[in-house]
């Protein structure tokens, strides 16, 4: 509903899904793949789906992450690119 | 500037502005899939790819004067359990005129919720997979797994 | 190999935002999805014909219940399928719960905080669970409250004090009952008379008239998705944090 909240949010999400494909530390990628999930959630509650964002604060900003980070923890952290 | 240009800009890009954010984020998400070594990154760029997606149809159903999809009472207690049937006859006059614009449409919020679920899933699986690739072949960039499948390599 | 999916990405990309210029809109509240007759039903008569306040939760379990119950296996056969990718089956051990346990969980700090803030988010899980029809909540949120309290324990105090609570086999028990539940209340309705999953024939089992028999009915099938999804999410965090050994946690 408040169109500069939305402008701001939108650009922020470009720039975290882009600094999460960059990092080449593993680990601080899920990180910034967390920030990710959570700015949709902002998002989200905002144009009025409440649902749906409790939902991907659960879900994406929760496990989603964690089962990431527990998969980095068992193979390598470290990637070539 | 160009006032060809300049009207270009005014009509096609500023009303659909969210739109353009929502296919750019898309192709991030593409281009991670397709170009990335790394297969955790591909997996990344998988769950911003979906994201996207269901960003897009949420958006869809976003009205101008709309709240949330719950329907309030203020202050009318009629959610009795027992159902009184003495109540029946004065919330029916309330329901009767709910006004469709206050409410943001809830049908694209349900099917976004299985999509949600539905890809919190597939990343779990996907992770197991990758992990189980690591330990047959003690690396997780995809050029070095396709020199190892390859003849020549050791599989 | 790359400038070729740098064009693909921006052919698709070129294309899709051609097709942006045709859209209505956005916020309009007479685009073409917001003025369908399917939407004016459900914004119109959910509230008369379910007695439920949240419209989501309503279609979600009730108008849509056949998607909702089919995505309780999809999350089903994905717990399932990590164990299956992951468990060495031809060990000399064929259950992985008899490995000695010799994980402490994180320092004193979280073990405090965790334990003092961990039956809040519970409660508050099972009030999201069965408060859904009034504020927005529903199973699916609740359950996956539920299991991140489990995850928080495990991550806090050390896998072995999990698994105390919520074994390998207590899980899986726990997940077949979800379903169980909800394909099983579908089921009832069959007996009744009416179709698979049409709550309104219940309302001689259940106290009130139709309307009130479906807003229980939403209650129960969205208590069993809630088993379903607490379990799963707690196997899949042990599972993929331990490489399907389930012996030291993350």
């Amino acid at each position: 509903m408040i169109w500069q909240f939305d402008i701001i949010i939108l650009i922020f999400l470009v720039i975290a899904a882009i600094i999460s494909l960059r990092l080449k530390d593993l680990l601080g990628a899920s990180m910034v793949f967390g920030i990710y999930s959570f700015l949709i959630c902002l998002l989200w509650a905002e144009m009025g789906a409440v649902d749906v964002a409790f939902t991907e604060a659960a879900v994406g900003a929760g496990v989603s992450t964690v089962i990431m980070i527990a998969t980095v923890f068992s193979t390598k952290r470290r990637s070539k690119d | 500037m160009d006032p060809i240009v300049a009207t270009f800009i005014e009509e096609n890009i500023v009303p659909n502005f969210n739109y353009w954010i929502y296919v750019i984020l898309m192709m991030i998400g593409l281009y991670a899939m397709i170009t990335k070594n790394n297969l955790i990154k591909k997996l990344i760029g998988m769950a911003i790819f979906q994201t996207a997606i269901i960003l897009f149809y949420v958006s869809v159903g976003v009205k101008d004067t709309a709240g949330i999809p719950i329907i309030s009472h203020h202050g009318s207690e009629h959610h009795q359990m027992a159902g009184l049937s003495s109540e029946a006859g004065s919330t029916k006059e309330i329901h009767n005129k709910i006004d469709k614009d206050k409410y943001a449409n809830p049908l694209p919020h349900v099917l976004m919720l299985t999509a949600i679920v539905v890809g919190v899933s597939t990343l779990g699986l996907a992770l197991a997979i990758s992990q189980k690739i690591y330990k047959s072949f003690g690396t997780l960039e995809e050029d070095e797994i396709l020199n190892e499948l390859r003849p020549g390599g050791h599989d | 190999m790359k400038i070729f999916g740098l064009i693909a990405v921006l052919v698709v990309g070129a294309l899709l935002l051609s097709a942006t210029s045709d859209f209505p809109d956005w916020r309009d509240k007479d685009s073409p999805a917001n003025k369908s007759p399917v939407s004016s039903f459900y914004i119109e008569k959910t509230e008369k014909l379910t007695k439920v306040p949240n419209m989501v939760t309503a279609v979600l379990a009730d108008y849509r219940g056949y998607d909702t119950m089919f995505e309780t296996v999809v999350i089903f056969i994905a717990g399932i399928g990590i164990i299956a990718v992951l468990r060495n089956f031809d060990g000399p051990y064929s259950s992985s719960i008899r490995r000695e346990n010799n994980d402490e969980g994180s320092g004193l700090l979280a073990r405090i905080t965790c334990s003092l803030i961990l039956p809040f988010i519970q409660i508050f899980a099972l009030y999201v669970v069965a408060h859904g029809h009034h504020s927005p909540g529903g199973g699916f949120q609740g359950g996956v409250m539920l299991g991140a309290s489990y995850i928080l324990l495990a991550l806090a105090f050390g896998l072995s004090k999990a698994k105390g609570y919520f074994s390998e086999r207590r899980t899986m028990i726990f997940a077949a009952v979800g379903i169980f539940i909800y394909a099983g209340w579908g089921v009832l309705c069959l007996l009744f008379g009416k179709e698979f999953l049409n709550y309104s024939v219940l309302d001689s089992l259940l106290p009130g008239d139709v309307e009130m028999a479906r807003s229980h009915s939403m209650l129960i099938v969205e208590i069993g998705v809630a088993f379903t999804v607490t379990a799963i999410m707690f196997s899949m965090y042990s599972n993929l944090s331990t490489r399907g050994r389930l012996n030291k946690g993350l």
